[in-house]
């Protein structure tokens, strides 16, 4: 990041992605003769949301551990808000706010009490401390129970104290390791409009999780993690067409076209109850063009079609476990 | 702010939060104090007159022998709540968000160790007002009651120290609890209870070579008026050597990351 910056480009060197939150380079972690990551190299640009998704076992916590600090790694580089988190973690710390597996909240001490102590470490001044803490509650919506012990709390709204409790420095890079598990659907909306939220405050967020549905929603960006090794990145989308199974479904009325649809297509898959034929290919718009232009020029009429892309599901299975091991390496 | 003035105001905070917890929930301050207010009744009441006549006097010498070994062994009871205290907090998240956040490393301890120490005061004086009502009376003069109480601040510091090491290494608060016993023992094996001449020759020896017996031979000088001798600077060093020893421990512990 230290790169001059040029008056025609903004980084030098022709690079003009935006500036990263978080980087890593070949992360290596063994815990005795387990290897849990094995060579992670990530690129996170700030003000994006990330999601690391994994089964349990991936290596998903000890990649949050190592980029939050809490855990060296054993071989690699990591760049968090633009330090090295073995160098200066510190510096680290003080640019981050995590919001772990399991709610770190104070259980003998109020909700409000959680906060101020929070204020009081980030050493923000009595006015300030108790103008935040305010803030917070409102808009977590717990305001009418700050007197109430931690303890008490329901899971979701421990779950918000504490990530209240996260955002009370304000911090430029959020990690949540996996903020959403065992809270009911609608808890689940409002960490999810949370999150939203942060982003679009400029905040990068880094996320863990093994819902599907919940990288889909909010991530910009997501990595897949598996055996310690990143196995896909990309967007969702970009994802969901990288494993086979797009395919083109072409519904005929006339017998006749259909026939002769199969007869350009003959590696289709045939439906000849439905006059329907199933075309491999990725659903993109110039493979679609091409596809129309062939039945067109083979005067073949079609009454409709739909591109079926596989969802995040597919993905994650064929990705992931045994069976992706199988036909990876 | 400087480093040290960091270090001073988390330190201050966690020191905060810790009383705040045992202000709030005095059970756990309340139960150290008991067992040696329990000691006290039942050694002064069951005991009391047959110890007091084999030491040459009646229940009220024997009152007046007892009640500083007692205070002494409440005092190292009473550190040692410091590491259910301290376990409690690793086996929970809040030490991650404590140890991700940029606050000084050592305050999460140093706040343990100085809340342990008021709340072990405070334990202190209790003890010495119930040993006051059964008729406990002290020749002291204002300058050595300040005397026996830095010697007790010094022995709860200590013997804190040491318990926050036990708290770090328990992976539960049960065992947590457990592993202080021996250390809350030790003073039964000195000379707390009966003078150690009147023990067997190889527990007489433990008992004069023990840490507990110079602490509370010269606490007894201090408030009884009995012969101090060397044991106030063997006192002090066995504090010093502990608290050293303990704070050691526990930072290596500390830093060396997440036990849990």
């Amino acid at each position: 990041m230290g790169s001059v910056v040029m008056p025609t480009s903004r980084r030098g060197g022709g690079d003009d992605r935006p500036p990263a939150a978080i980087t890593t380079t070949g992360l290596r972690k063994a815990y005795g003769d387990k290897t849990v990551l094995d060579g992670i190299d990530l690129r996170i640009p700030a003000g994006s949301v990330f999601a690391l998704l994994g089964p349990n076992g991936a290596g998903k916590t000890t990649t949050v551990n190592i980029l939050s600090t809490l855990v060296p790694a054993d071989g690699g580089r990591a760049e968090v808000a633009g330090h090295d988190v073995a160098a200066a973690p510190d510096r680290v710390r003080a640019a981050i706010g995590v919001t772990g597996q399991f709610a770190a909240l104070d259980d003998l001490l109020t909700a409000e009490e959680n906060l101020l102590l929070m204020a009081d470490l980030l050493r923000l001044g009595k006015r300030e401390g108790r103008a935040r803490t305010q803030e917070l509650l409102e808009r977590f919506g717990i305001a009418d129970v700050a007197g109430r012990r931690a303890a008490l709390f329901s899971g979701g709204m421990r779950r918000r104290l504490d990530l209240a409790m996260t955002l009370v420095g304000d911090p430029r890079v959020i990690f949540l390791d996996e903020p959403t598990t065992g809270l009911d659907p609608r808890s689940r909306r409002t960490m999810w409009e949370t999150v939203r939220e942060l982003v679009a405050g400029g905040t990068t967020v880094f996320l863990t999780t093994q819902y599907l549905e919940e990288a889909d929603q909010l991530a910009d960006r997501i990595a897949v993690l598996d055996g310690g090794r990143i196995v896909a990145e990309g967007t969702a989308d970009e994802l969901k067409a990288r494993i086979p199974g797009s395919h083109v479904r072409l519904r005929f009325t006339a017998p006749a076209d259909y026939e002769r649809a199969a007869t350009v297509f003959p590696d289709a898959t045939r439906d000849d109850e439905q006059l329907a034929l199933r075309v491999a290919g990725d659903g993109g718009l110039d493979a679609l063009r091409a596809l129309l232009d062939r039945l067109d020029g083979a005067g073949a009429h079609a009454a409709g079609f739909s591109v079926h892309t596989p969802d995040l599901d597919d993905v994650f299975l064929a990705l992931t476990g045994e069976g992706a091991k199988e036909t990876q390496r | 702010m400087s480093t040290l003035t960091y270090a001073v105001h988390d330190s201050a905070t966690m020191l905060r939060r810790n009383l705040k917890h045992a202000i709030r929930y005095p059970a756990v301050g309340l139960g150290s104090a008991m067992l040696p207010i329990l000691m006290l009744l039942l050694f002064v009441y069951a005991f009391g007159d047959s110890i007091g006549a084999g030491m040459g006097g009646g229940r009220a010498a024997y009152l007046e022998y007892l009640t500083p070994g007692v205070i002494i062994m409440g005092v190292a009871a009473g550190s040692m709540s410091t590491s259910i205290a301290i376990c409690s907090d690793m086996t929970e998240g809040i030490i991650n968000r404590f140890r991700t956040m940029d606050i000084t490393r050592a305050s999460f301890m140093t706040g343990h160790v100085l809340g342990s120490v008021v709340q072990t005061m405070a334990c202190a004086v209790l003890v010495v007002g119930v040993a006051l009502a059964l008729g406990f009376r002290s020749g002291a003069t204002p300058l050595e009651w300040l005397a026996a109480a830095g010697l007790l601040t010094a022995v709860a510091f200590a013997v804190t120290w040491l318990s926050a090491g036990f708290g770090l290494i328990s992976k539960t608060v049960e065992s947590a609890s457990n592993k202080p016993l021996l250390i809350q023992f030790l003073p039964f094996l000195g000379s707390a209870f009966v003078p150690a001449d009147s023990m067997s020759p190889g527990l007489r020896w433990f008992a004069e070579h023990q840490p507990f017996t110079p602490m509370t031979e010269t606490l007894r000088g201090l408030l009884s008026g009995t012969p101090v001798g060397n044991a106030w600077w063997i006192s002090l060093t066995w504090c010093a050597a502990i608290a050293l020893t303990g704070y050691l421990w526990s930072r290596h512990l500390f830093t060396k990351g997440p036990a849990h």
